[in-house]
């Protein structure tokens, strides 16, 4: 690898280490007060998830084991190096096993309190990866595809805009983004809204710090997952870049909307929905997209 | 500045209230009143929560429930009992399975009477609470920053001065323990 390109790895992994949790948190707070607005309520002020954070911070600790706060650090960890991998431009399988891993280790945490509640949201977050891991995957082979490499740094650099070969994909990576983002209708395993069935689902057991931890990986993971939409849209020009951005924050506005349309649906239907929309739109749109390449159309 | 006042998080358990009460604090959460923009969440988890809101009078197949509850909750937390019913038993109070208020089992911090307890008065014994909640944190930081002898929930149970809340949402005198308007956030 050239220096420069290193450097500038570097720098960019450095900015996503600190500028990351900020930038979610202030995504968090401007979710919930757009999502106010669309109540028909004032809403809290936008810095209102800083405020959280930093009350939990203050809270007695009480744990219901010595194994949970670890396990909850462990995913905050693996989380912050997913988002590391990401944005220093590494292998974009590699991000996906990572992020898999931050989020094994969530569930352990909520399996290991013996709460009914978060075993209930722990087998539901299981439920939810094996609805959105497939469309991940085709995800990155599709990017492989287009780009002919997995490494996002290539990906973000190659001429080829990812979206016009990708649209498929595209269209099911934002369904299952629904998931990723914890939005209803598929906030099943646990939901930053009051009074569900599970009381908190997987965070029910968490309190204090390690609440706080988890809300922190939650931003840090918004950050890149909003990261793998702006990679259908960048071509190594400057405007297509700026496009990718606010594309983005559509999208994230586009899962605040549906999350206020919808309520909560049934595991079934989530892991059907999301299969389907995987198959159809994902899968169709690779195997196209091979036969495309096998004739030399594009 | 503490932080618990920006965002305190409730937990509204009812005891054996005819409902009335509970309408009116699940009135809190309409667009009407909306207590989200004092950062206030109703959460369905005592170990999420700092403030209980306890409405209806304590009988003798709750007690072990709201003591549970308590129990669960992380310090600083205080207890609001709305309505006349958690308060002294209000109309139930002379029933054969009524043990009387909410202070009959847990510590109280912020009494809101009222039959039913009005919206505003809820609110407002809410954010009275915050000073509590404010000193309570306060006193927690104190001891672990000091000699981590005594645990913070020794202090913690000791009874503070509780305040009132008039139903219609005025206090004539000032309440003993300070309690300021903090939390207000920008509304
Ligand atoms: S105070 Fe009145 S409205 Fe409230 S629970 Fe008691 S009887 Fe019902």
């Amino acid at each position: 690898m050239e220096f420069h390109v290193t450097v500038f790895s570097a720098l960019s992994a450095l900015a996503y280490l600190i500028v990351g949790p900020f930038a979610g948190g202030l995504l968090a707070g401007v979710d919930r007060k757009i999502t106010a607005k669309m109540q028909g309520r004032y809403g809290p002020p936008i810095l209102q998830p800083f405020y959280d954070v930093r009350k939990l911070l203050e809270k007695e600790a009480v744990t219901v084991n010595n194994g949970q706060d670890f396990y909850v650090m462990c995913c905050l960890i693996f989380m912050i190096v997913t988002g590391v991998l990401f944005f220093s431009g590494e292998n974009l399988l590699l991000v996906i096993f990572t992020l898999t891993t931050a989020t094994v280790f969530l569930v352990i945490a909520a399996y290991s309190s013996n709460s009914p509640y978060a075993q209930i949201g722990a087998e539901r977050e299981l439920l939810q990866m094996m609805s959105y891991e497939p469309m991940v995957l085709l995800m990155a082979v599709g990017m492989y595809m287009v780009n002919h490499s997995f490494y996002v740094r290539d990906i973000v650099t190659s001429d080829a805009l990812s979206l016009k070969l990708l649209i498929g994909v595209f269209i099911g990576y934002m369904f299952i983004l629904t998931i990723k983002f914890r939005k209803s209708p598929f906030d099943l395993s646990m939901s930053h809204h009051a009074h569900q069935e599970l009381v908190k689902g997987v965070t029910t057991e968490f309190s204090g710090r390690t609440l706080a931890a988890l809300e922190v990986a939650h931003w840090y993971e918004n950050v890149f997952l909003l990261g793998f939409v702006f990679l259908f849209f960048s071509n190594g020009t400057w405007y297509m870049a700026v496009v990718g951005v606010v594309v983005c924050l559509l999208a994230y506005f586009l899962e605040i909307l549906i999350d206020n349309a919808y309520a909560r649906m049934k595991w079934q239907f989530t892991l059907k929905s999301s299969w389907l929309m995987t198959i159809i739109f994902g899968g169709v749109n690779l195997m196209l997209l091979y036969f495309f390449k096998a004739f030399g159309i594009v | 500045m503490s932080y618990v006042t920006k965002s305190p998080w409730v937990i509204h358990y009812d005891g054996s209230s005819c409902n009335g009460c509970d309408i009116e604090v699940l009135a809190c959460l309409t667009p009407m009143y909306d207590v989200e923009r004092f950062g206030i969440i109703n959460t369905g988890n005592p170990k999420h929560a700092d403030v209980f809101l306890v409405t209806g009078s304590i009988n003798e197949q709750n007690i072990s429930v709201v003591k549970q509850r308590y129990e669960q909750m992380p310090e600083p937390k205080i207890v609001v009992a709305v309505g006349i019913c958690a308060t002294s038993g209000g109309v139930f109070r002379e029933c054969y399975n009524i043990k009387g208020g909410v202070d009959t089992v847990i510590p109280v911090d912020v009494y809101v009477p009222g039959c039913a307890a009005r919206p505003e008065a809820i609110i407002d014994g809410v954010v009275k609470g915050l000073g509590v909640l404010a000193e309570k944190q306060a006193r927690m930081a104190k001891l672990s920053g000091s000699a981590k002898t005594e645990t913070a929930t020794d202090t913690e149970q000791e009874p503070d001065e509780a305040i009132e809340v008039r139903y219609y949402g005025k206090v004539d005198e000032e309440p003993a323990v300070g309690a300021s308007g903090e939390g207000k956030g920008e509304a």
